[in-house]
Order: C-alpha cells, then structure tokens, then sequence
C-alpha cells in the first residue's frame, strides 16, 4: 500500500479520479462534439469544471509540484473555455442569423449605408456627366474587355443587352465566376475599411463612376431604358450587397479613427462584431445576385419584365431589413 | 544548482484572465513565430486540397465522359469550371472560419502548434468574431501578395517602382502588424476583439514522492537545516531535474546538493536516490512552512 506523507499527496489521490473523468470529457467534446456526449456527462462538465478549478486554487496555495499545477492550469483552460464557451447548434446558429442578427445588423448600419450609397451614387452621376459631356473620359473610367465602347455600333450594344451567352452551360460558369469575384470585392471593401475608410471609398467610388461611365454610352445611343433592365435585375442585388459591404467597412474605419467612449481596442471590436453579419450575409446577397445575373437575365429578354424582378428584389431586401420588428425577449 | 529547464513562463508572455468564479488561468499568447507557422501550414494544407480536390474534380468526370456518356462530355469544361470557382471560394474564405467555430477553436495548423483563438475579453468566442477576424486577411494577406504579384509584371518605369515600392510598404504594414503590439494581435483579432493563446494539453505525470521508497526514506534522514538549505524555485529546478532523468545533469545537480548540504556519500547510493529523497524531504518541510503561511521564494529568501 501506497503511504501517504504530505497533505499535497493526500489532496491529489482524493481529487485525481474527478481530473481525470474531466479530462475525458473534454477530449470527447473536442475530438467529436458536444452533441456525443450523453445529457449525465453534459451535466456533469461545469460541476467537474468547478471542481477542478477549485483543486487549482487549493494546489497553487498549498503545492509545490510544479507539473501537477501546470496540468490543472491547462485542464481548467481547456474546462473554461467550453463551459462558457457558445454551445448552440450550427442549426440554431443559422436560424437565428437569418431571424434576427443579420437584418439587426443591416438597420444598425444605416448611417454608414447612407454615406456608401451616396459615395456609389454620386460617383455614378459624375461619371455619367464626365462621359456624357466628353466621350473621351469613357476609356479612363472603364476598361472593357467585351469591345462595349463608343466605336460600337447601336446594333451591336444592343446585342449585348439581349444576347443568351453560350447555352446552359456558360450561364452557370458566368454566375459562379461573377458570385465568387463580386463576394471577394464585397469581403474586401469591408478588410480595406480598416484602413481609416478612405480605401473602401475608393472602391466604390471606382464602382460608381463605371457604372455612370456605362450607362453614359448606353444613353448616347438611346438604349438607356433597356440597360436599365438589364443592369437592375440583379444589379438592384448586388449594388446592395456592394453598399452593405462598404458600409461595414466604414463602419470599422470610422469607429478606429473616432473610438469615442471607448478605448480604441474596444471600440474595433465591438464595431468588427457589429459589422461581421452584415457581411456575411452580404456574400449570401451576392449568391441571389450571380443567379439572377448568369441566369434570369440570359432567360428574361423582356424590358418591363426584368424592371418588375428589380423592383420586387428591392422591395424584399427592403422589407426584409428595415421592417420594424418587436424586440426578442430573451 | 544550475537553472535547467523549468524556467516559469517570462511575463512578457503571460496575460490574467480571471474567470466568473474568481480564478486566474494565467494564458500565455501565441508568439509571432508560431502564429507564422501556423499559418504557413494552414496554406499548405489548403493549397494541397484545392490541388488535389481538382485533380479528384477532373478525373471523376474525365471518367463519366470516357464512360460512354456523350452529351457530358460537351458540358464537362464549364462544370469543372464552375465547382472549382465555387470550392475555390468556399475554401479559401470558409476553411479559417468552420475550424475556429469548432470545439478547439483552432485551424489544423494551429492545432499542431498548440494554439487557440479566444475572446479577448474571456466572454464566449462568438461567430461575429471569428467572420470577421478572417474576412480581415484579405488586406493582411491577399492584398499584399497581389501588390508583390502586379510589381512584379508591371515595374518598368521609375514612378511604377516607387509607387509600388509604397504600396509594398502600406499593405506590408497591415501584415507585420502582429509584430507591433505587445498582444501578438493581427488586424483580424483587433477587430473581432479576439486574440490567440497557447492551448496547451498537459499530461498529468506521477508525483515524484510515489517514487520514494520506504527503505529510502529512513536511509536519508535529513536534518531540519539540510532540508530547508533551498526554496521553492530551486524546488521547482529539482523536479525538472527529476523528470527528465538525464544522468549527467543528475550527477551534477547531485554533487552540488551534497557540497551544499554537507552531506556524505553512502556506499551504493545513487544519485538518483538520493535526488528524490532530496526532493521529498523539501518539499515536505517548504509545503508545511507554505501552510502556515510561510512561502520561501529561492534560497536567498530568509523568511
């Protein structure tokens, strides 16, 4: 039989058992998940947890074994973090998303979704003015590499608003090329916000004033009406998407420059957390974008019917974020 | 004695998070050069999975096709086309965030070097925090490569090289940013308010006093002065001694231990003996001044 000398010794074989059954619950929920353990292990976590931490305080104040320290400190670490760590289901996580965290988030923005529109906008009516009063501005403003520019014939544009792409097949490359570009740009604006919003300006502003530049050459030629359907299908989608992304970004720009209260620390994550769904749900945005630009807009060659898909999308994402919505009591 | 191992963690590393409860867990943050090399990993994994998942893409319908399936092979192109475009991105802005929303909070890369990503302030590691910690690398990463990339087709006059020279400078500053903060923080875990700590998973080792044996213990029958010639950092050096059981550092810690002690050597007494019955000896007596209040920092501590 073992002989006990010091009360350390005494303390570790009475609590052992306890340190190691935690130890296996842990390695269980971190190498499968929570879900596989059964409720009377779950249950059991933060009463073990307590318990060990508890063993800590004891150890550091009475022991002197160094390892056995060292090995409560990382076993109430690991403890810690997944008793007060998130637990909700992936399921649970996604719902409450679309319920309630991405529109609070979008509504939480709108200053900032007023100053990136306005930025879009505005530079869309420049370019648009810079192009229409000198023609020349269009190979500054916007490189096109589908030969759209002033030597083109009427006829020509017009092909392009109603041409179908290369069959089916190509619908779905081009709407799988144009999500994952617009999302990257989208994901982007909202990194370059970090950098005091000037960068994120400019990516809209560029955005705009291509835009303008564009519909400049469309008008000259009488087709403005019908590049406007066939911008707005989707593009009502993705300009969103585009203004929600920048304003995101500036909302992290703005609020490193200017903290307020807050130390400045604090005051980039709370607004990088803020900021975080909006984003996320605007690469979602950009998903519906690419399907109505690879696909609706190939399939759809009627003017007023495209207006009328612009129209209803706006009115949903509309709708859908700026709805008032009784508060969740939880 | 000599200081071998066992050195406790420099504070330069150490942060406090006190927990609900009252207790602090004294984390440790992930160094520069492990953050880097974690990451470093991570890119390869990816890039060996983006290779070998379009290779795999490939092949699959390479086989339908030649499997007498005509009407596929027209479409296969632009089918491989879009699920690359579209795992491509999933990949690379998906692979960060599902391995940090999982239990370990870790990628596979930082699961090797024993990292985890954490909240900074000890709340919970939310998924606000762990989009945006990673949708901020693309100005930390993508943006600066792309600069290096563009420099590197487009430096032919003067002006181009200055500017990129200053496009190098802007964007590598957004990548080195770890290294200005005492936190190790990257831009992503500045704004997701998060930071990246050692995860460390211990082994819980025997105790060293279940090594004394009974006959040793009245072999080595140490005096009150001989048991109390050190304190609890030398302790702490011992025990290191101990577990690693190198005989030549033995040897010398031992012999060291005697001069000091004024200890004679028995006939066939091992210094590994008599290190452990050392050991026992002052641990029994530092722990029992510890409960009555007494706790003996090094032997230069007269309390």
């Amino acid at each position: 039989m073992k002989e006990l000398q010091l009360k350390s010794q005494r303390f570790r074989a009475e609590r052992e058992a306890d340190w190691r059954r935690l130890e296996g619950l842990l390695a269980k929920v971190e190498n499968r998940s929570a879900s596989s353990l059964s409720d009377d292990e779950l249950l059991a976590i933060p009463v073990l947890y307590r318990s060990t931490l508890s063993s800590l305080s004891v150890a550091r104040a009475t022991s002197l074994d160094h390892s056995l320290i060292d090995y409560l400190e990382a076993l109430s670490t690991r403890a810690y973090f997944f008793v007060y760590g998130a637990r909700a289901s992936f399921g649970q996580r996604i719902g409450r998303f679309f319920v309630e965290t991405w529109p609070a988030a979008v509504k939480d923005l709108w200053r900032e979704t007023l100053a990136s529109f306005a930025i879009t906008f505005g530079s869309a009516l420049i370019g648009y003015l810079l192009v229409a009063h000198d023609p020349s501005w269009y190979g500054a403003l916007f490189a096109d590499n589908q030969g759209r520019d002033f030597t083109s014939t009427t006829a020509e544009l017009r092909n392009t608003l109603y041409s179908s792409g290369g069959g089916g097949d190509m619908l779905a490359v081009a709407a799988a090329y144009l999500f994952q570009h617009n999302a990257q740009i989208a994901i982007f604006a909202f990194a370059l916000g970090f950098a005091f919003c000037l960068p994120t300006a400019l990516l809209l502003a560029q955005n705009g004033l291509m835009l303008g530049a564009f519909f400049a050459l469309f008008v000259s030629r009488g087709l403005g009406f019908e590049l406007g359907g066939w911008t707005f299908i989707h593009g009502v989608t993705e300009l969103f998407a585009i203004i929600l992304g920048g304003a995101a970004g500036f909302r992290i720009g703005w609020r490193v420059v200017f903290p307020g209260d807050r130390s400045r620390m604090d005051a980039a994550a709370a607004a990088g957390r803020s900021a975080a769904p909006v984003v996320a749900g605007v690469v979602l945005m950009l998903v519906v974008a690419g399907m109505l630009e690879g696909f609706a807009r190939q399939l759809i060659q009627i003017d007023l019917a495209r207006y009328a898909i612009a129209v209803a999308t706006l009115i949903i994402w509309l709708g859908y974020f700026y709805t008032p919505r009784r508060p969740r009591t939880a | 004695m000599t200081a071998a191992g066992a050195v406790p963690p420099p504070p330069k590393e150490l942060r406090h998070l006190v927990t609900p409860e009252g207790v602090d867990l004294r984390l440790r943050i992930g160094s520069a050069g492990e953050r880097a090399s974690a990451f470093l990993l991570d890119f390869t994994f990816i890039v060996v999975g983006l290779g070998i998942f379009t290779a795999l893409v490939i092949a699959c319908f390479w086989a339908l096709a030649s499997l007498g399936a005509p009407d596929l092979r027209s479409g296969i192109g632009s089918v491989v086309a879009v699920i690359c475009l579209l795992g491509f991105f999933a990949v690379r802005n998906g692979y960060f965030i599902m391995f940090e929303l999982s239990a370990r909070a870790a990628t596979p890369g930082k699961r090797i070097l024993g990292l985890r990503v954490a909240a900074r302030d000890g709340g919970r590691l939310t998924a606000e925090a762990v989009f945006a910690r990673n949708a901020m690398r693309e100005i930390e990463i993508f943006l600066p490569l792309t600069v290096l990339i563009t420099s590197a087709a487009g430096a032919t006059d003067p002006i181009g090289g200055w500017l990129i020279l200053l496009g190098l400078v802007w964007t590598g500053g957004f990548t080195l940013f770890p290294l200005f903060n005492r936190d190790r923080l990257r831009i992503g875990d500045f704004v997701a308010g998060t930071w990246v700590v050692k995860s460390r998973r211990e082994r819980l080792s025997i105790d060293l006093l279940d090594a004394v044996q009974a006959p040793n213990r009245e072999r080595f029958a140490f005096t009150a002065d001989q048991a109390g010639a050190y304190g609890i950092k030398e302790l702490h050096v011992l025990e290191d001694v101990l577990r690693r059981r190198d005989a030549k550092t033995m040897a010398a810690v031992a012999e060291r231990i005697r001069t000091k002690i004024v200890w004679r050597r028995a006939d066939g007494e091992t210094d590994a003996d008599f290190l452990t019955a050392y050991y026992g000896a002052l641990r029994a007596r530092l722990e029992t001044r510890l409960l009555f209040g007494h706790r003996r920092k090094d032997k230069f501590d007269k309390a």
